[in-house]
């Protein structure tokens, strides 16, 4: 049996604010909608930027890729802010759940001193590679057309400077919380070779001034690679090699990677989509840029797995590029 | 010996500071090139104070408790119909003013922090902005999703953002934002972070809460309770931003010192919307727009310069003209919109006899002598059916982009109007403050898009007044004019049974 409570309904006189109206009909809209479409300004700009005289503010030129309607770039997770926190947080609980079972069960001991100090050498510096993914992040929200866009590039910001936290975390997991395992791991970051070359690409992307391209080295290039090598083949590398109880502090990282290339993935193909134009500039920007990124990640690949890592790790980029019609 | 753990300070600082680095392989310039051309000088990141320190993984977790509750009220309120709740409908009038004028200036700022989030060469300084940033998103979301049930029953919400980028007096607050939004990253954190978020925002944010919560706007004054420990977290900020530039170097301090001159007359400038929202808007008022200028500037702000003294920073010098404006602002500005309500997107009406009594007691020194007798005319042309509009079109002060309306400190019957040519052209203003704002930068304010400039230009749909409504998108007869007889009116007294 159900129980119905009554409550009274009054008409209204619109559904929706106008902007949405215009877009999806006078029906009730969702809150991702209301959120999301049109909010950018668009018209009647005040002044010239001083850090940049040859454009207006929320200028769409800050790009050489063209959208008719850059709303089309929406998001399949659908977040604005509320989900988007809200989903955070839950996988963050798991995530603290993970770190504090590691913790109570001293799995950290349980480790063999070559693993750790593989650990320290291959995996920890990556907290500093996340700053950069969370600067390239930024620098779309700030320079980007169209809060659905802009918005999904804050989150994925926020994320990576998580990201790089918790990479923290796994050292001080390591390292009886004293955060010698990150003094060392700085040093790998900082000179030993097989890091040079993802620092210098790193340091690379931080120079960039279109703000797709930023979007395409970062997320497109680079991550696809970093993703697979880490939360795919080094995943399974750990299960064979006694270190599966460090999958737990890898869990958040892995599931966000997945998720995440979903909305890359998307805002990669309305692009593409959009014009020979726009597929020949990202054509362009990705050949430059996965030539950087085999130079930059060989050593790193080798170090972390073995010499045909990263040749695995390129088929997957080319399968996601081929995915969206940006293939040979 | 054993290694020692670290205390939670330092566990911060690993988390944060320590994941940057020096460059190597690339010059860090090329990376940050913003940092240099206003002249401040940052001689150790190092010495940035962490305002608050919150990881990312509490940042998700906080903020999630929040937002579900949020929307728990928000789900209720229109099921209940809350908005049949409020004192009265002249009250909404508020809020659209709110939600056209305010909200859009969140996103921007979203945007501001954004940029410094990402430009400013130390970490620290960068995570506490990104941190705002998505805070100052989160804003603008759910001042949406708060008005959103208000706008399927009034009139005026629902082209919100169509407008602020068009409408003559929205221009004041987008003009403020995006001032600041195209100077250099740390003007911005001077003019966003410390002027209006630290020294400004108990008069703009508070006074539209507190309004709500008087009026019974169960939505809006959720949604204030709501970033309320957002706010805190902005003012510290803003405080260590200010503390944090005139420590790393003296030749800072007369930088600061302009854009403090600069933004918090800008700032005052802007708050004359409020001003009028809290003396002429509320059905129930809660404080005076008088009163809350001399608890919050005169009070708090007055005993915080004090705090700044010993760095060299004084009280700009035009608050003795602020003072003497005390007494006259929101009369002038809502007496203003009462006569250009045909082209705004809310509603205006004459105060009741019982308000211009409170006007009285809380203006004993004006409100009489210059005031109640034009109401009284309004109110006596109204009930002749010659409700009073103005049809030409006002002069703009070229830097605040309000309507000349405001009068000399020393006479109250004339209106100041100031100028200044630049290139041979001839500029206004309404203002000593506002016209040396204009001379220190006039190659940036000679851009200004000035909206009465703009429709004689033939820019705002052309033609004459029906096409700049039809180009502000102005729901003509029913999100304009006067309140009694609107729309909203009527269908307030359908849902009230008055007949
Ligand atoms: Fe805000
Ligand atoms: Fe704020
Ligand atoms: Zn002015």
């Amino acid at each position: 049996m159900t129980i119905e409570i009554k409550t009274s309904t009054m008409k209204p006189v619109r559904n929706t604010y106008a902007h949405i109206q215009r877009r999806f009909g006078d029906k009730p809209a969702t809150r991702y909608q209301e959120a999301t479409y049109d909010v950018h300004s668009t018209h009647n700009f005040h002044y010239k930027p001083l850090w940049d005289q040859e454009r207006e503010l929320n200028d769409p030129a800050r790009t050489a890729v063209v959208m008719a309607d850059w709303y089309d770039l929406k998001d399949p997770r659908q977040f604005y802010y509320g989900p988007y926190v809200q989903n955070r947080a839950k996988m963050q609980e798991t995530a603290e759940n993970n770190f504090s079972f590691f913790e109570k069960r001293g799995l950290a001991a349980g480790l063999d001193e070559v693993l750790r100090a593989k650990i320290i050498e291959t995996v920890i510096p990556m907290r500093h590679a996340e700053v950069a993914a969370n600067l390239n992040n930024m620098y779309g929200t700030a320079h980007g057309t169209g809060t659905a866009v802009t918005q999904a590039l804050i989150f994925e910001a926020m994320d990576r400077f998580g990201n790089a936290q918790y990479f923290s975390k796994i050292g001080l997991a390591l390292d009886d919380n004293t955060g010698s395992s990150l003094v060392e791991a700085k040093q790998h970051w900082m000179s030993n070779p097989i890091w040079q070359g993802l620092r210098a690409y790193c340091e690379k992307t931080l120079t960039i001034k279109d703000w797709f391209e930023a979007f395409i080295a970062q997320d497109i290039v680079l991550d696809t690679l970093i993703n697979d090598l880490y939360y795919r083949q080094f995943d399974v590398w750990l299960t064979a090699n006694g270190g599966r109880d460090l999958l737990l502090l890898m869990e958040f990282m892995q599931q966000r990677a997945k998720e995440s290339q979903r909305w890359s993935d998307s805002v990669l193909k309305s692009v593409v989509a959009e014009s020979e134009h726009n597929a020949n500039q990202i054509r362009a920007w990705i050949s430059t840029w996965r030539i950087r990124a085999q130079e930059a990640l060989a050593p790193l690949a080798n170090a972390l797995l073995c010499e045909q890592a990263l040749a695995e790790a390129f088929s997957v980029l080319e399968q996601r590029l081929g995915k969206v019609g940006l293939g040979h | 010996m054993s290694p020692t753990k670290l205390n939670l300070k330092d566990k911060y600082k690993l988390l944060t500071r320590d994941l940057d680095w020096e460059f190597s392989y690339e010059d860090r310039q090329e990376a940050f090139p913003y940092e240099e051309f206003e002249g401040i000088k940052i001689t150790d990141w190092d010495k940035w104070e962490d305002p608050f320190r919150l990881t990312m993984d509490a940042y998700w977790k906080y903020q999630a408790e929040k937002e579900k509750k949020l929307y728990a009220i928000y789900d209720a309120f229109s099921q209940n119909n809350g908005h049949t709740n409020v004192t009265d409908a002249r009250y909404v009038n508020a809020i659209k003013l709110f939600l056209t004028g305010v909200s859009p200036g969140e996103h921007a700022a979203h945007l501001g922090f954004a940029f410094t989030g990402r430009q400013m060469g130390g970490i620290g300084a960068r995570v506490a902005a990104q941190m705002q940033s998505i805070d100052e998103l989160r804003h603008i979301q759910t001042q949406i999703h708060a008005m959103s049930h208000y706008n399927k029953f009034f009139d005026g919400f629902d082209e919100f953002n169509h407008m602020h980028d068009r409408v003559w007096y929205l221009s004041v607050p987008k003009s403020f934002f995006e001032d600041a939004r195209t100077a250099g990253p740390f003007e911005f954190m001077v003019a966003i972070g410390f002027s209006f978020e630290y020294v400004l925002t108990n008069l703009l944010f508070v006074p539209f809460m507190s309004g709500a919560a008087y009026n019974g706007d169960m939505a809006t004054v959720t949604f204030g309770f709501s970033a309320q420990s957002d706010e805190a977290r902005h003012m510290t900020l803003g405080l260590e931003i200010i503390k944090f530039l005139l420590e790393q170097h003296e030749d800072n301090v007369p930088i600061v010192q302009k854009w403090l001159d600069k933004w918090l007359w800008r700032g005052y400038r802007l708050l004359t919307l409020v001003a009028m929202m809290m003396d002429y808007m509320l059905p129930q008022k809660f404080m005076s727009w008088q009163e809350a200028w001399e608890l919050y500037f005169e009070d708090a702000g007055g005993a915080l310069f004090k705090d700044l003294e010993r760095y060299g920073i004084k009280m700009p010098d035009y608050t003795e003209t602020i003072k003497q404006e005390k007494e006259h602002l929101s009369h002038q500005a809502w007496w203003t919109f009462y006569q250009y309500t045909h082209a705004a997107a809310f509603h205006t009406w004459t105060p009741s006899s019982d308000e211009m009594d409170w006007l009285s007691e809380k203006y004993p020194n004006t409100f009489d002598k210059y005031y109640r007798p034009r109401w009284e005319l309004a109110a006596e042309m109204e009930a002749k059916g010659e409700r009073f509009y103005t049809t030409g079109l006002p002069q703009l002060c070229q830097t605040c982009q309000i309507p000349m309306m405001f009068t000399e400190v020393d006479d109250p019957s004339q209106v100041a109007y100031r100028e200044s040519v630049y290139n041979d052209e001839r500029f206004h203003f309404c203002s000593d403050p506002c016209k040396s704002i204009f001379d220190n930068e006039p190659e940036k304010y000679v851009h200004a898009w000035l909206p009465v400039h703009q429709i004689l230009q033939g820019n705002c749909g052309g033609g004459g007044l029906d096409k700049v409504i039809e180009y502000y998108h102005l729901d003509n007869g029913a999100a304009n004019l006067e309140f009694e007889g609107s729309p909203d009116a009527e269908r307030w007294k359908q849902w009230k049974g008055v007949a």
